[in-house]
């Protein structure tokens, strides 16, 4: 079943004046469940404004986007963030956490916003820090973990409300190799639950985790290919 | 997410941001607490005034009618009530055999003469002679002996009755009453002592003043005199079919033709009452004008502040809208942000008011009203909420793509 369905999708962004920059000019991707896929190209190929869009923090100037045959190309701030609340799970780069909450607090937020009740939205919230092996690190403020288990926190706050995807967007930039490996083994376990795994990377070496590479160039898609000899990680 | 999980989790976001940002928040909420201090005490001062007046009104007496060349609030030259006739005392014994709905008629007249007892000396009394029935025509009560008997009063008997003041002046340590004092060159008894007014204008009450029977008076100072004839209503007679009645009895007495205008004046605390209401809502309207000028400057200050922390949190709110944050729940987060605020300062100044309240007492008696309680906390709410908004609502339209990508 496809979760995403993007068909001509087209960002240009008005720079003032007659000037416009096209960011993608054309991009039809179609992503189907419990896929493992990395969106890569070089800086300025409109992979961020891709992954905007696919992540609903943004709308396409043109081309139809469909999340779950419900098309999202028109819908207005507040329907957005109800999607990207209930059915998007991010991970930055630079983890955005809330510096001054425990992490806790941290993965209960998305639930605060989905107007879960508190013990359920506790117990979910312990289940996923659980999950990304932090059930002894909760009442730990940002500052006071490392940064691989801040990108535990975030991985934890997007699991939190069973999205249909996971976004991930440079999960590991901001890592050492190991931890990063680390990251990526419990991107590995998180995708062999079934989950929809969508990762943004420039990093040959972190794309090759994925089943299937979408490369873009110049707002288009290059080459759209399945990963022949995939980097499979676990624990040991 | 319902309204009341934002308003909790706004709350928790408010005391949070507010504790970590201390020095900040108490220097902003500074304006707000000056501001409801300054209106808590205008409040305070205008209530002072008001039962001030209400005490000098009432020396008046309630369904008190004055008749005087004079009237006590003026709309015409004054000229034109000075060259009026003076009222004798004739016009008082009209009254007295002709009004029917009257329970007291006094005359009185005023002069102001030292007084003395023993090495003791009042420079300014006001002596005032008057009848037995003055008692009945005025605001006034004994406090200790008795009034002028009818006896004493159509004899001219050498008896005063005494003001609250003329006591503190004279007899500082000592009780008065059966005491002589020397009024201008003659010595009169001490009969009665007359409960304190207090009031605004001393020379109204009858503090200050030394009550002699009117033929004693007329006697020692003179018969020529202009006369006040003071006139308490019977309990349950219409004020104004009392004055009408009046009116016609002393243009008869005066001899005025059909055509003439009244040449006296019936005045009544009624006048005085409505005249100082209007001025004291002058006082009012000027006075929380000025003081809510503060109030505002602090609303400034918060709305200011606001826009600090709005940009100070730029990234923080494209975290909250990426995971679901919408528009409204930004835009309450900062307005109960605002208005906690606004609320702390808002019961800060009640706090240092109440003291300044009990302090003020001391001058003028006066208290803080208590409805000027709910009204500090209603504006400072206010004020939170209005100068909380627009930052608020810039924080809420922000893009999150751009917020999350600011450092």
């Amino acid at each position: 079943m496809e979760i995403i369905k993007l068909q001509q999708i087209k960002k240009y962004y008005d720079m003032g004046g007659a000037e416009e920059v096209h960011a993608l000019r054309g991009v039809d991707v179609n992503i189907g469940q419990n896929e493992y896929v990395a969106i890569m190209g070089p800086s300025g190929s409109g992979k961020s404004t891709l992954m905007n869009i696919i992540g609903c923090l943004d709308t396409p100037t043109t081309g139809l986007y469909e999340f779950n045959k419900v098309n999202v190309s028109d819908m207005n701030d507040d329907q957005l963030a109800k999607i990207r609340n209930k059915e998007i799970g991010f991970v930055f780069q630079t983890f955005n956490l809330l510096a001054r909450s425990n992490a806790l607090h941290n993965v209960e937020l998305p639930l605060i916003y989905a107007g879960i009740n508190k013990s359920e939205r506790r117990k979910l919230a312990m289940q996923a820090l659980e999950q990304v092996g932090l059930a002894d690190r909760v009442m730990h403020k940002p500052n006071e973990l490392s940064g691989g288990q801040r990108q535990r926190v975030a991985i934890a706050r997007a699991l939190v409300t069973s999205p249909s995807i996971i976004l991930a967007d440079e999960p590991t930039g901001n890592l050492d190799t190991k931890t990063g490996d680390e990251i990526m083994v419990l991107f590995e376990e998180i995708h062999k639950k079934g989950n929809t795994i969508i990762l943004v990377t420039h990093e040959e070496y972190i794309a090759e985790h994925a089943k299937r590479i979408i490369r873009l160039r110049d707002g288009l898609v290059e080459i759209d290919e399945h990963v022949k000899r995939r980097k499979i990680m676990n624990g040991e | 997410m319902n309204f009341l999980f934002e308003i909790k989790e706004g709350l928790r976001i408010a005391f949070y941001a507010i504790r970590a940002n201390k020095m900040r928040s108490v220097l902003t909420t500074l304006g707000i607490v000056i501001g409801i201090v300054s209106v808590t005490m205008m409040a305070t001062a205008i209530e002072g005034v008001d039962r001030k007046f209400q005490e000098s009104a009432s020396a008046f007496g309630a369904n008190v009618l004055y008749v005087q060349k004079f009237p006590w609030v003026g709309h015409e030259d004054w000229s034109i009530y000075r060259n009026r006739r003076d009222i004798p005392l004739k016009v008082a014994e009209d009254i007295e055999q002709h009004a029917t709905m009257v329970e007291a008629v006094a005359a009185n007249v005023i002069t102001v003469r030292p007084t003395q007892f023993e090495e003791r000396n009042m420079k300014n009394a006001f002596i005032t002679g008057t009848t037995d029935q003055y008692i009945y025509a005025s605001g006034t009560n004994v406090s200790d002996g008795r009034f002028l008997s009818q006896e004493e009063s159509n004899g001219g008997r050498p008896v005063c009755v005494i003001g609250a003041n003329v006591v503190e002046n004279l007899f500082p340590n000592q009780d008065p009453i059966g005491k002589f004092v020397k009024v201008g060159s003659l010595p009169y008894q001490i009969i009665g002592v007359l409960e304190k007014q207090g009031g605004l204008f001393g020379i109204f009450t009858s503090d200050n003043r030394v009550y002699i029977p009117l033929k004693s008076f007329m006697n020692q100072f003179g018969s020529k005199r202009d006369v006040t004839i003071n006139i308490a209503a019977k309990k349950g007679a219409d004020i104004e079919d009392v004055k009408e009645e009046l009116r016609g009895i002393i243009r008869k007495s005066r001899g005025l033709k059909p055509s003439d205008a009244d040449d006296f004046n019936l005045n009544e605390q009624e006048l005085l009452v409505t005249t100082f209401s209007g001025f004291t809502a002058v006082i009012a309207a000027v006075g929380f004008f000025i003081t809510g000028l503060s109030l505002f400057v602090g609303g400034i200050g918060i709305m200011n502040i606001m826009f600090v922390s709005v940009t100070e949190r730029t990234k923080e709110i494209g975290i909250r809208k990426a995971i679901g944050a919408k528009r409204r729940t930004i835009l309450i987060q900062f307005l109960i942000e605002s208005s906690i605020i606004c609320l702390l300062g808002g019961l800060l100044g009640l706090i240092i008011s109440y003291p300044l309240s009990l302090l003020a007492d001391k001058i003028l008696p006066t208290a803080m009203p208590l409805s000027i309680v709910g009204i500090a906390i209603i504006i400072s709410l206010v004020v939170g909420v209005v100068s909380g908004f627009l930052p608020a609502y810039r924080a809420s339209r922000l893009n999150p793509v751009d917020a999350l990508r600011y450092e």
